[in-house]
């Protein structure tokens, strides 16, 4: 029963994807709304990026220099700790995880009050493809703005880890910049890159999925937002593991 | 002229209509009426293609929607306006940019003509041109439904699809927009059908009127028919609407 279920949603998702890859009916359209898109959901990300980038990276740096307190261990083995955790995983999946909380519920209640407020049926009636229409542009912006945020959101993070082994005195300036030249492997940033977009993919396309098949009321969008941060959320661990399984072993 | 010809529709097993045919003509103002849950909806989304229907054909001056691939189709909905219920403008486009937004995405029109041809709509449904910056929350449900009319008739469409104009309007201005309507179908020679349960619609600007109850067609006729009908449905429907009609006065 669950199964089939789980099989008729992924069947029509691929259905709506199959509409919303389609050819645009206007570029021009397209460009000026993917621009507006950027803006929507990365530019008025970068706050809460920032913040949680900055903390999450101070948090990790107090903990390894905490845990990693050994005589045999050398201190700046906490700047390359902080520096993997960062580039890896933090900045990649957890800031997608946020950003699925944040972007995931704007794209579903925006279509999905376009659903119950008939301007879905109003772009059909005019023989526009809506489903194009709509998330085609919010998934390229995502595509596109998602990886800058991590690349910021990693600076921002070792920055934090940084300022907060200066503050509490805990690794020298000198030992967590050394630590961050350790053994760099450009290579990890690639990963975390590629798996970023694949992510910003799920987030834009599964929410936008959600919002589109709303019927009903009010009470129905609010739900559609849940099911579709929950659903995303649970793809992007799932891709998640798939993508290390596959380029880090 | 469409012609709706034994048309079926389904709903979860549900048969909703049940071969419904009739034909509307060029240049004058159709009507569906009948109580709400009746089938009226159903009818014109069918008609408008918004639901696909089990049995029948719809015809759109000869050429059969039911038969159409979606290329076909996508190119006659250019030829369709439809005024919904709800008035369905887009929230975040200004009441210049909704009118204009069907000839943004189809018209070759330069983007100064566009402007133009725009305002000419929104002057010919009597809204000022203060309006025009305006957005859908700024203005009354009154000049909702004028930009909605605004919006349908920009492309000089062939067909003309109204769904309760007049729903959540008071009196005079449900007037003033059965006005506009029939004004505009008798300028432009468009085939135009409207969705209401308004007896004041039914007497002012009804044509050829059909009468539809649990989804099947009752009775047809002209307003002059209307009073002298036999259908026990149809007398029944009009005499509990005049008797609201009075209650209200």
């Amino acid at each position: 029963m669950i199964i089939g279920q789980a099989f008729d949603l992924l069947g029509r998702y691929c259905r709506f994807m199959w509409q919303v890859l389609s050819k645009p009916e206007k570029w021009s359209v397209f460009g000026q709304r993917t621009l507006q898109e950027i803006y929507k959901l990365g530019v008025d990300s970068l706050g809460i990026v920032t913040l949680i980038s900055f903390f999450v990276g101070a948090v990790v740096t107090i903990q390894m220099a905490n845990n990693l307190d050994n005589p045999f261990i050398p201190t700046y083995t906490i700047g390359y700790a902080s520096r993997e955790t960062i580039v890896l995983e933090f900045s990649s999946t957890i800031v997608c995880l946020i950003l699925a909380g944040k972007v995931g519920s704007n794209i579903s209640s925006e279509i999905g009050t376009m659903r119950i407020t008939e301007q879905i049926d109003a772009l059909d009636i005019m023989g526009i493809n809506s489903a194009a229409f709509l998330a085609a542009p919010k998934v390229l912006a995502m595509v596109i703005s998602v990886p800058l945020l991590v690349c910021y959101s990693m600076c921002i993070g070792i920055v934090g880890g940084w300022v907060s082994g200066l503050a509490t005195g805990m690794v020298p300036s000198d030992d967590f910049v050394y630590g961050l030249h350790f053994t760099f492997k450009s290579f990890y940033i690639f990963y975390s890159l590629f798996k970023s977009t694949l992510f910003a993919f799920i987030i834009a396309s599964v929410s936008s999925f959600f919002g589109y098949n709303v019927s009903g009321g009010a009470l129905d969008v609010g739900r559609a937002s849940t099911k579709s941060v929950v659903v995303s959320c649970i793809s992007i661990l799932m891709v998640n593991l798939l993508v290390t399984q596959l380029m880090l072993t | 002229m469409i012609e709706a010809k034994d048309i079926f529709k389904t709903f979860n097993g549900r048969t909703v209509m049940h071969g419904v045919s009739s034909t509307f003509e060029d240049g004058k103002t159709n009507l569906i009426i009948g109580k709400s849950g009746s089938g009226k909806t159903v009818l014109l989304k069918s008609l408008v293609g918004l639901y696909e229907v089990e049995l029948g054909a719809i015809l759109y001056d000869g050429r059969d929607t039911t038969r159409m691939g979606r290329r076909e189709r996508l190119k006659l909905r250019q030829e369709i306006g439809m005024i919904f219920q709800g008035s369905a403008l887009f929230d975040y486009m200004t009441v210049l940019e909704n009118v204009r937004f069907p000839l943004d995405m189809f018209s070759n029109l330069t983007a100064a003509e566009r402007d133009k041809r725009a305002k000419e709509c929104l002057r010919r449904v009597n809204l000022e041109a203060t309006a025009d910056s305006l957005f859908p929350a700024q203005i009354s449900g009154g000049m909702q439904k004028r930009v909605a009319i605004a919006r349908a008739i920009v492309q000089e469409p062939r067909y003309l699809f109204c769904d309760e104009p007049n729903s959540g309007l008071d009196p005079v201005t449900s007037g003033v927009i059965d006005s506009l309507i029939s004004e505009i179908t008798h300028e432009s020679g468009i085939t135009t059908i409207i969705n209401t349960h308004d007896m004041n619609s039914v007497f002012t600007i009804g044509e050829h009127i059909v009468f539809i109850e649990s989804g099947h067609k009752k009775w047809e006729g002209t307003q002059d028919d209307i009073l002298k009908s036999d259908c026990p449905e149809l007398n029944a429907f009009m005499s509990s609407a005049v008797r609201i009609m009075k209650m209200g006065k």
